[in-house]
């Protein structure tokens, strides 16, 4: 120990002589949000290449043609109601009862496949018709941006039930509470991806 | 000396932020406010399009305009985003993506736009073969 401060001494040190101490895990939040914030470019860039190629229907349907509204205010809805489900999940977590927690993510993983179901059929209607993402560039647009969109909160419903057997075999303990929390970033930030989807596609879509 | 200082006082203070993490994740009243008013912005732009009672510019203007506000709420009561949490470097974050968002967004809008105007000639002929 001398040894080093006499060292010091003499010379500049440039580097810190004992790591700071992190608690562990301290810097994950942040580190989710960088990661949420890079797969908000990649949507970026999906939503880029459906504005530009929106409107090329390559003489097929159009999203007049293709497109139900109802179904997709119900498929709003249903991303909208799991969103606060998840809210209630994490107030139930930050009260520490375990048992509410595990029946609002239940509730919200409900929600999370019926938004996925009424999406599979809308997807099943459309290559039904004839409206496949080979059709036309507006075809491929729709279905990478939606496709993606829809991925991801199949990995956000595989995501939440780990999650729900984590927590019940090991109770709320720190590491699942971080875990609660990423994942809830998780979701709801794919409920704002979807507020985008909703708008530029499918409203916009009907007054083009 | 000076250098170890300044590294620690950052540090406390995350510290002492992970401890209030509990308190950040809102209230039953904060998630019904931002519940309440995203089923409003979403129930608008969706009765202006389903019934066309306005002329299709003042529609799309809403429409957008709800769901710019719709995310905003979202950000603040569902994602909790403040400018004090870790730092404030979320915040910092989050304004580095929208300006790369909106770059790229209006950039290849902007010069795809034109680009298809000046090759008009040739775009005619082109949407048969698709």
């Amino acid at each position: 120990m001398s040894a080093t401060t006499v060292k010091t001494d003499q010379a500049d040190v440039f580097y810190l002589e004992e790591e700071p101490h992190h608690e562990e895990g301290s810097s994950t939040m942040l580190g989710f949000w960088l990661y949420l914030m890079s797969d908000c470019l990649i949507f970026a860039m999906l939503f880029a290449v459906f504005g530009v190629l929106g409107g090329n229907y390559a003489a097929g349907p159009g999203p007049r043609e293709l497109f139900d509204l109802d179904l997709v205010a119900i498929n709003t809805a249903m991303l909208l109601f799991s969103s606060i489900t998840y809210g209630f999940a994490m107030l139930a977590m930050d009260r520490g009862a375990k048992r509410q927690t595990l029946v609002w993510l239940a509730i919200t993983g409900l929600f999370g496949l019926a938004f996925l179901g009424i999406e599979l059929y809308e997807f099943g209607h459309l290559i039904h018709e004839g409206a496949t993402p080979q059709r036309s560039a507006f075809l491929s647009a729709f279905f990478t941006l939606v496709g993606t969109h829809g991925l991801h909160v199949t990995f956000g419903i595989i995501w939440l039930v780990t999650l729900m057997v984590q927590v019940g075999m090991k109770g709320l303990i720190p590491a699942n509470k971080r875990r609660l929390m990423c994942l809830s970033m998780f979701w709801h930030f794919l409920d704002v991806i979807w507020i985008g989807v909703f708008t530029f596609v499918y409203l916009m879509g009907m007054l083009r | 000396m000076s250098a170890a200082n300044a590294n620690h006082a950052p540090e406390s203070h995350d510290a002492d932020h992970l401890g209030h993490e509990g308190h950040n994740h809102g209230s039953f009243r904060s998630y019904m406010i931002g519940f309440v008013l995203s089923v409003i912005l979403t129930a608008i732009p969706f009765a202006l399009v389903m019934t066309g009672v306005l002329p299709t510019n003042a529609t799309a203007a809403i429409v957008m305009g709800a769901a710019v506000v719709q995310i905003v709420v979202h950000m603040i009561y569902f994602l909790h985003m403040n400018t004090k949490s870790e730092g404030g470097w979320t915040m910092m974050a989050l304004i580095f993506t929208i300006v790369i968002v909106v770059i790229c967004l209006a950039g290849s809008l902007w010069v795809m736009y034109h680009l298809n105007t000046n090759m008009m000639p040739g775009a005619h002929d082109m949407t048969g073969m698709g």
